[in-house]
Formats: C-alpha cells, sequence, structure tokens
C-alpha cells in the first residue's frame, strides 16, 4: 500500500513539474484515440511519427490510447491530434471529418459518439 | 502495483540485447503457445516457453529441444551419452550459446555444456537462425540459442521437482525464492542428478549411460526501482558434475591407467559469476545503458582408457551497451564494447600426441547496430562490429537482417552475415578420445593449434504464411540457409579408421525445412517439419557428406491438452515422431570383417510420448516414455572385445545406443 502511495506521489510530481516546464524536450503525452483493430493502429501511430519531434508513438486497440513521446519544443500535442485525425481516427480534442472517416478500411470503421 | 512497474521496467530493458529482444520479451508475455514464431521480427526466431519445455523427459538443456525442429538433436557417442544439438546442419560449436546474453557455452564447456543447465531453471529460449546480431560477440555462425531463466521477480516461493526413469537417473530439483524487500527479490536454484546402476543391456560388456553425479546450485539477486529506472542481476552459480564409463568390469580406483579393463572419468567444475546493470532514462524508455560482467572458471579433469586429457578455461567478459534511437522509435540503434580473456590451460596425452596447449586469448571489440522499422510491413537490422583479438587479428564482422511483409499474414526474412572463431578442436572433438584413432593435426603455421581461424558466411531466406484451413489456424514456413566456410577446422575421418586428422579446408552447408503447423482444434496442436542437408567438405581423400549427418529427416509432434478444469484440473498428452534418413558413416573398410561399418546407416524412427495430469494449480505428476519402439543401433562400440586394441571405437553412433525408456516424475509449487 505504501508503495502504491509512493509511486502515485512520485508521478504526481512529475506530472506537476511537467506542467510547469511548458516545453519538454521528452514529454509523455497519453491522447485517447478511437479505432479497432492493427491496422488502425499502423494508421495512427504512422500519423503521429509524421510531426517533427515524436520520437515514440504507440497504440493500443484495449487501451483506445495513444501514448507518445514528443519533443514539446518541435511540435505541440494539437498538431499529433490533428494529424490523426486527418488519418480517420477521432481523438480527445479533435474530430475526424465525416470524409476522413469514411475513407477508413471497413474493418477500422471504429463506433463514434 | 509495483510489480506491475518492475516488470514493466524489466520489459523495456532487455540487457545487452538489442531492440528486437525487446519487443519479443514482450511476445512471449501476451502469447500462451508453447512454441511461438512472430510475423513481425527481423530475425528467423521462435520462442520456446516453459510449457514447450515440458513436453520432453527434458532435465536439462542439451535435451530441450526434441519437439523444436529448427533444432537436431543428435546422440554424441556410445559412452557418456551427451546428446549433442545441431542446427543448418552444423554442430553447436557454431552456434552461440548464450545464458541471458552472456556467452555461456563455449571453449572448454563446448561438449557438454548443455547439460549443466538443467530445463527446470529455464523461462524460455530464443533459437535465431541464421547470422544473428553482432552485439553479443563475431563467433555464431549457423545461429543463436539464448536462454532466459527464471526471474526473481516473477518466482514463485517455492518449486520442487522429482524425476526417475528406468535407465537409473533420477533428478531433484528445489527453487526457493523470497522476495527480500521492495526491490530485492532472490532465487535460490538446488539441482542434483544422478545414474546410480550400470546397466548393458546390448550385452557389449559396456555401460550403455555412465554413472553420474550432478550437483548445480544457483544463487540470483534482482533489483529492481522502477521509479529510477535501475535494473540488476547479481548470480553466483557452482556446478560439479562427474561420470564415470566404459566396461561393466572396471573399478576405477583398481583400474585406472591399466589394460586391465577400459573406463573413463569425466570430470568437471564450473563457478559462474555474473552481474548485470541496467539504467533506463526517465521519460525516455527506448534509452538504456547495459552493463554486464562474468567470470567463470571451468576445469574438466578427464581420462579414456590410457588417454588423458584435462582443460582449464578461466575467464572473463564484459559487454557495454546503449540503446537509444535516432529522431524516432523507427530508427532504433544499439552500440557498445565487447571485452573477453580466455586462460586456457590444456593437457593432451593420446598415443600421438603428449602436450600442453596453453594460451591467452584476448579480444576488444566495437559494435553498431541499427534497425529501421517502418511500423507496417519493413524492417531492416543492419550490425558491423571490429574486433581486435590476439590471434584471429583485427576483422569486421557485418550481418543483416531483413523482414518484408508483402501481404497479410506473410511474412519474408532474408539474413546474411559473417562469423569467424578459433575452434578447441580438442575441447569439441573429445568423443574421439574414446577411441583408438592417432590424433594428427596436419597444418603447423595457424595460430591455435597449427590450424588457422575458421571462418564462414551464412545466407538465408524464409517465407512464412498464415492462414485458415477449414477455419483452423495453420501456417507453413519454408527456410532455405547456406553456410559457406572459406576455411573450416576440419575433422577427418575418412583417412583411416585408426586416424584423426584436423585440418583446414572449405565445406558448405546447405539446409531447407518445410514445416507446417495446425491447430486441429482448440489445445490440439500438429506441428510437421520435413528438413534437407547437403553438407559437404573438401577432404583430403576428395569432397564427400559430412559423416553422421542424415540428409532427410523429418518431424511430427502432436499436442493435446483437455479444458482446465476445476481448480486447474487438467490432462495432457504429447507424441514426437522423428525419422532419421540414411547417414554416411566414417571410414571403417580396412578394420577386420567383424568390426567394419556398412558405408551408411539404415534410416529409423522413433517416438517419444508424454502424459501430464495436473491436479491443481500447484501439483502435477508426468510420465513418458522415450524410443518407445525400442530402436537400437547395432555395434554401437566398434572393437568392444578388445578395447585397448587397434580398431576401439566409440565415437561411431548414428542412433540410440539405449532401446526403450521410460520416466515419471512430479512438480509441485507453492505460490
Amino acid at each position: 500500500m505504501k508503495n502504491i502511495l509512493l509511486v502515485l506521489l512520485v508521478s504526481f510530481i512529475g506530472f506537476s513539474t511537467q506542467a510547469q516546464e511548458k516545453k519538454d524536450k521528452n514529454a509523455k503525452r497519453e491522447i485517447a484515440v478511437k479505432g479497432n483493430c492493427e491496422m488502425c493502429k499502423k494508421r495512427i501511430e504512422k500519423a503521429a511519427f509524421s510531426i517533427p519531434g515524436v520520437k515514440s508513438a504507440v497504440w493500443t486497440p484495449e487501451n483506445q490510447e495513444l501514448i507518445v513521446i514528443v519533443n514539446e519544443q518541435k511540435s505541440a500535442v494539437s498538431e499529433i491530434e490533428k494529424a490523426v485525425a486527418k488519418a480517420g481516427h477521432d481523438t480527445e480534442h479533435v474530430k475526424a471529418t465525416e470524409a476522413d472517416y469514411g475513407k477508413l478500411h471497413e474493418c477500422c470503421s471504429y463506433d463514434r459518439e | 502495483m509495483h510489480k506491475y512497474f518492475a516488470l514493466f521496467a524489466v520489459l523495456l530493458f532487455s540487457f545487452g540485447a538489442t531492440a528486437q529482444d525487446t519487443l519479443k520479451t514482450v511476445q512471449i508475455k501476451t502469447n500462451s503457445n508453447s512454441t511461438k514464431k512472430s510475423f513481425r521480427k527481423v530475425t528467423n526466431t521462435s520462442t520456446m516457453t516453459s510449457k514447450e519445455l515440458l513436453k520432453a523427459a527434458c532435465c536439462n538443456l542439451a535435451e530441450s529441444f526434441e519437439t523444436n525442429p529448427s533444432i537436431d538433436v543428435n546422440f554424441s557417442d556410445a559412452l557418456t551419452g551427451t546428446k549433442q544439438i545441431k542446427m543448418l546442419g552444423l554442430t553447436s560449436p557454431y552456434l552461440m550459446i548464450t545464458e541471458e546474453n552472456i556467452p555461456s557455452v563455449r571453449g572448454a564447456s563446448q561438449a557438454y555444456g548443455l547439460t549443466f543447465t538443467p530445463g527446470t531453471w529455464v523461462e524460455s529460449i530464443q533459437i535465431t537462425k541464421g547470422a544473428g546480431s553482432v552485439v553479443n560477440g563475431y563467433e555464431s555462425i549457423s545461429g543463436q540459442i539464448n536462454t532466459e531463466l527464471i526471474k526473481p521477480v516473477n518466482d514463485i516461493p517455492f518449486f520442487l521437482n522429482v524425476y526417475g526413469s528406468t535407465d537409473s537417473r533420477f533428478e531433484v530439483n528445489t527453487h526457493f525464492n523470497k522476495k527480500v524487500s521492495d526491490k530485492w527479490s532472490t532465487s535460490l536454484f538446488v539441482h542434483g542428478n544422478a545414474r546410480v546402476e550400470k546397466m548393458d543391456k546390448n550385452d557389449d560388456g559396456f555401460m550403455d549411460n555412465p554413472l553420474a553425479k550432478q550437483i548445480n546450485v544457483l544463487n540470483r539477486w534482482q533489483y529492481t526501482n522502477a521509479e529510477k529506472g535501475w535494473v540488476s542481476f547479481i548470480n553466483f552459480r557452482y556446478m560439479n558434475d562427474e561420470k564415470q564409463t566404459g566396461q561393466v568390469d572396471f573399478d576405477a580406483d583398481r583400474d585406472k591407467g591399466t589394460t586391465n579393463f577400459w573406463g573413463s572419468e569425466i570430470n568437471t567444475e564450473r563457478i559462474d559469476v555474473s552481474t548485470k546493470l541496467g539504467y533506463v532514462f526517465p521519460n525516455m524508455p527506448y534509452q538504456s545503458i547495459g552493463f554486464q560482467n562474468a567470470f567463470t572458471s571451468h576445469k574438466q579433469d578427464s581420462y579414456f582408457g590410457l588417454n588423458q586429457y584435462q582443460i582449464t578455461q578461466k575467464s572473463y567478459y564484459s559487454n557495454l551497451i546503449l540503446n537509444s534511437i535516432i529522431r524516432n522509435t523507427k530508427h532504433r540503434f544499439a552500440t557498445g564494447l565487447n571485452f573477453a580473456y580466455d586462460d586456457y590451460n590444456e593437457y593432451l596425452a593420446v598415443p600421438s600426441i603428449a602436450d600442453n596447449y596453453d594460451r591467452i586469448d584476448t579480444s576488444v571489440g566495437a559494435f553498431l547496430e541499427y534497425t529501421y522499422d517502418n511500423i507496417d510491413d519493413f524492417s531492416l537490422v543492419a550490425g558491423f562490429r571490429v574486433d581486435q583479438h590476439n590471434r584471429l587479428g583485427v576483422f569486421a564482422t557485418p550481418r543483416i537482417h531483413i523482414r518484408y511483409n508483402p501481404w497479410e499474414k506473410g511474412v519474408l526474412r532474408a539474413s546474411a552475415g559473417r562469423g569467424k572463431r578459433s575452434a578447441n578442436i580438442f575441447a569439441e572433438n573429445q568423443q574421439l578420445f574414446a577411441s583408438s584413432r592417432i590424433f594428427d593435426v596436419l597444418n603447423t603455421k595457424g595460430r591455435i593449434y597449427g590450424l588457422d581461424a575458421e571462418i564462414a558466411w551464412n545466407y538465408g531466406l524464409s517465407f512464412m504464411q498464415g492462414f485458415n484451413l477449414f477455419n483452423k489456424t495453420a501456417d507453413v514456413t519454408v527456410d532455405f540457409y547456406r553456410t559457406d566456410f572459406q576455411n573450416q577446422a576440419i575433422v577427418d575421418l575418412y583417412a583411416s579408421p585408426q586416424q584423426a586428422l584436423f585440418y583446414n579446408g572449405k565445406s558448405f552447408a546447405n539446409s531447407l525445412q518445410v514445416e507446417f503447423n495446425i491447430e486441429l482444434a482448440k489445445h490440439f496442436d500438429f506441428r510437421t517439419a520435413y528438413k534437407f542437408y547437403d553438407v559437404q567438405t573438401e577432404y583430403i581423400s576428395g569432397t564427400s557428406e559430412r559423416p553422421l549427418q542424415a540428409k532427410h529427416r523429418y518431424f511430427a509432434n502432436l499436442a493435446y491438452a483437455t479444458h482446465i478444469g476445476d481448480k486447474g484440473r487438467q490432462w495432457k498428452f504429447d507424441v514426437t515422431y522423428n525419422w532419421l534418413g540414411e547417414q554416411k558413416l566414417p571410414n571403417t573398410s580396412t578394420n577386420p570383417v567383424d568390426d567394419r561399418l556398412p558405408a551408411y546407416s539404415p534410416s529409423f524412427s522413433l517416438v517419444n510420448a508424454q502424459v501430464t495430469r495436473t491436479f491443481s494449480s500447484t501439483f502435477e505428476l508426468y510420465a513418458g516414455a522415450e524410443n518407445l519402439g525400442n530402436y537400437q543401433q547395432d555395434n554401437a562400440i566398434l572393437g568392444n572385445e578388445n578395447p585397448f586394441g587397434t580398431t576401439f571405437d566409440t565415437s561411431i553412433v548414428y542412433a540410440p545406443v539405449f532401446g526403450q525408456m521410460f520416466y515419471a516424475g512430479l512438480r509441485f509449487k507453492i505460490k
């Protein structure tokens, strides 16, 4: 129990310090991204990597979450979200256009809210 | 919760391993199959989990490959019963065998080294065909076998395994584990085995298997600090192995060094100490540093009739590695330094040679391995290393692996690479000491026993396709590999049955494997493989296939398990079938008629089977049989009537010497 608290505390402190320094070179960000399958995974990650400064991008269908490590001196998270949405996948703050969603392979037509 | 963080850190961090190994580790965790092949990995690697190892009688690493088609288990000699393994038609010295990425079976331990790791210690084995990674060294030629032992942080508090078989071999394995603090865990593994009774089922006056005693103790400590990114392992290991073999009437105290009876003793003592330290940079899970160090002392004292052989090897191995990315994780690299020091004391006394072969080998190397992954259908690993070795000189080792997925569930792989090594001709061929052969090294100018270093290129092409057949998951793989030796330390047994000649020369080994796997029903798997080998060497007497190598082999394995019932109750059944085509035998044509063998061995087949009954998640019993068809080689020991005569030879073994063997055992766990 003590350990859990410690971990929470450490990560909390970690986040709050990150929040203060705006331009983190290795900012870890979690973005909710909708998708279904392995094909979606490739598309989402490729879209994220197309943004300069993205060092790592991993999306898992189970968590519906894209975890990126990005150099925020080069690009903001919002740009990643835009790129992913442009590829057809709804993100936390940016929705894909009807047209881009329509271009997806049928196995990737995730349920939209 | 804490444990998951620790686990996560361990997964992210792979000591001395490449980025691909990290992926692989993750795959083991997510797949429940006992053997796993990946569509995404760049190298042609199959992973055997501990589940797979439970399928064979499997007492040690040498015996754990019987259900794996990539590796052929051979029968090395009629005396020690040690099983030798081959991959792509080449014997184990041409494989890089590592334990948690530290080279383990090399130099003095080549002949018996695989029998010094008990099967119950193993968490998983990764078998890579072809050139392999440059990270661990320049020696691998036909492939790499890496064994991961059970990690203290994942281990259960207590494990007991007891085994007994009708060839009078007994084994006990006990594992203890303790989580000392939230950061430290420790495991203590104690293994003992013994063969207590002399057996001579084929009535040739010689024991079919040696009397044996082994004690093997490993204590490992693991430190994990997930918040700070540190992981460390410290291992201490002691092993003592004693074998006595030869004529049933041989009494070591009375007959050693005499010609009363023929006998042999092989005693080995080994100490290993190794440490690993790994650091993952905060907020940069893709960047890490690993530093590993290993010290080994290996001492073998042995005699074979009147022949004597002693070898001591003191080794130090060190590896520093940095894993990171260029711009993003599509471009990864690993770079670092290796240092190796080997101090050999070797003494050999056979009729033609009585000499010390003491030598010290040192090497320093630097490596760079770049990995590109387009996160879709293509990836590439290009590795390069330069080493400076006091005997092999300064040389470069390039290796490349490519993966391409042309369509869904299809994967095409190609690899090419160079390997170079010094052959420890006596340690690697010590089964020949148990014969009347006269040893002769024909070259004199080289720097290793008069011979030059072995140099080979390996090229491979592999295609795997997964598909559904009548709604069942299936896959088919076709592999072709070629190994070209520019220079090999050739062992020539074709000149005369009374000679073993060693000299440098050229050779090649082509191997083709067609493998088909299908899940016939849930928990009901069928695996089958056909293998073709064309292994040709330029002997003095002309180009010929290598002896004791079957050109054609066929393998099939059927595994069935019932659904897991109440409290984990389950039945598991496993049957393995192996067919070996004819094998060319060493030349015996000039021997007297009774001690002659045909030019080729007959083809034969072997069946092994096992049943496991799991009573609960903590207790299970298993029983099985090896060589159910009771196939036995005739005339396994040539000249057995007169073991000090000129035709005596125990090294020509192409089939089991011991017939049917039954075994049973239990496993008990406290979780």
